[in-house]
């Protein structure tokens, strides 16, 4: 990949992660994050 | 190359150890939950870590990236997360798998692991099972969460339920000799868990990074993004004399002349700490830098031809 390529493509990479992560957000996704993560994961332990 | 990269690279390299124990404190900042045998309850909680660190353990100052994303398309409401999706990207072309060589918890656990003087054995051969974390990101944190789901759509964490040792390491042993009740729960899939658990430890004392190498799905997200990843390695081809010393270091199984970006490679530096003649050294920005320097040559061979 030359210089210029490989630079345009890691700008794109980051302006498409950085528009999934306003958009995930946007809809609700870190609401949804954050229940999870505050309560006991009883999968992750096994439990079940 | 420049001498500034090549000594922050010897020195990031030297102290890496203790670079990973302040990652591994911050990823766990509320230690006092352990004695309590409690979660941390905070907004800090809507934020990943960069690591593969369990939510559930009492400690942890963020949300694990791949439990979230579990959590997010196992959910009723969505059946893909651009949140964790887009951070992950975000982090992979910010850092690659420089992530896994310095921040992430459980690579740091592996590696202390690997210090027990036993005899050790190469991973040269088991090359074809680095291929096996791919399967297990798409088919048990991608597609079974999202499309394997109850009456009311909602779908396992399949990684973190049946594979993850981070959860039982973190989260249930701690959590069980605090809590009596967590304790009585334990059954049948603590004990696969825990058995998962004591076989990376196992596998981990005699193979360099077991988990990493062949089950991670974050290490294998990461991996995917090692080549465009601003945080890259450099061979200066002018200063290499082919020695061979930092092929042989390379714990990955990584040869750094010929790959520097190899989606294998974690940055660890142990090539950078083995070379003779200081020819590799990290890099961060933007391009692969072959521009800037094929300036300074034609620089460097102008006032040359001036001066003569």
């Amino acid at each position: 990949m030359s210089c210029g390529k490989k630079a345009a493509a890691q700008i794109v990479l980051l302006m498409a992660g950085a528009a999934m992560l306003c958009f995930g957000v946007w809809r609700g996704e870190a609401a949804t994050v954050l229940s999870k993560a505050i309560k006991l994961c009883l999968e992750c332990v096994g439990i079940g | 190359m420049g001498k500034k990269f090549s000594g922050v690279s010897q020195t990031m390299s030297r102290f890496r150890g203790w670079i990973q124990a302040g990652a591994t404190l911050l990823t766990n900042l509320h230690l006092p939950n352990f004695l309590k045998g409690g979660l941390y309850q905070g907004a800090g909680k809507t934020v990943c870590v960069p690591g593969l660190n369990c939510y559930s353990c009492p400690a942890a100052s963020g949300a694990c990236p791949i439990g979230a994303f579990q959590a997010v398309v196992g959910s009723s409401k969505f059946s893909f997360s651009y949140y964790i999706t887009g951070f992950l990207i975000l982090l992979g072309v910010l850092l690659g798998r420089f992530i896994c060589g310095f921040l992430c918890p459980f690579g740091w656990f592996q590696e202390l692991l690997h210090k027990i003087p036993t005899k050790k054995l190469s991973t040269k051969r088991l090359k074809p099972l680095t291929y096996l974390k791919y399967a297990v990101l798409l088919v048990m944190v991608f597609l079974l969460p999202a499309f394997l789901v109850n009456d009311v759509g909602m779908g396992d964490p399949f990684f973190c339920k049946y594979l993850c040792p981070q959860g039982v390491l973190e989260g249930a042993i701690p959590l069980s000799l605090a809590n009596s009740g967590i304790r009585a729960a334990l059954g049948k899939l603590f004990t696969w868990k825990f058995s998962i658990l004591l076989s990376v430890i196992a596998l981990s004392v005699l193979f360099y990074r077991p988990f990493c190498k062949w089950l991670c799905p974050l290490g294998a997200f990461y991996a995917l993004f090692n080549r465009v990843s601003l945080f890259q390695m450099k061979v200066d081809k002018n200063k290499c004399v082919s020695c061979g010393k930092c092929a042989r270091a390379c714990k990955m199984d990584v040869d750094v002349t010929k790959t520097p970006n190899h989606t294998e490679c974690i940055r660890c530096g142990m090539c950078i700490r083995a070379c003779p003649t200081n020819a590799v050294c990290f890099r961060y920005g933007f391009g692969d830098g072959k521009d800037k320097a094929k300036a300074a040559e034609t620089l460097q061979t102008n006032n040359n031809n001036k001066e003569e």
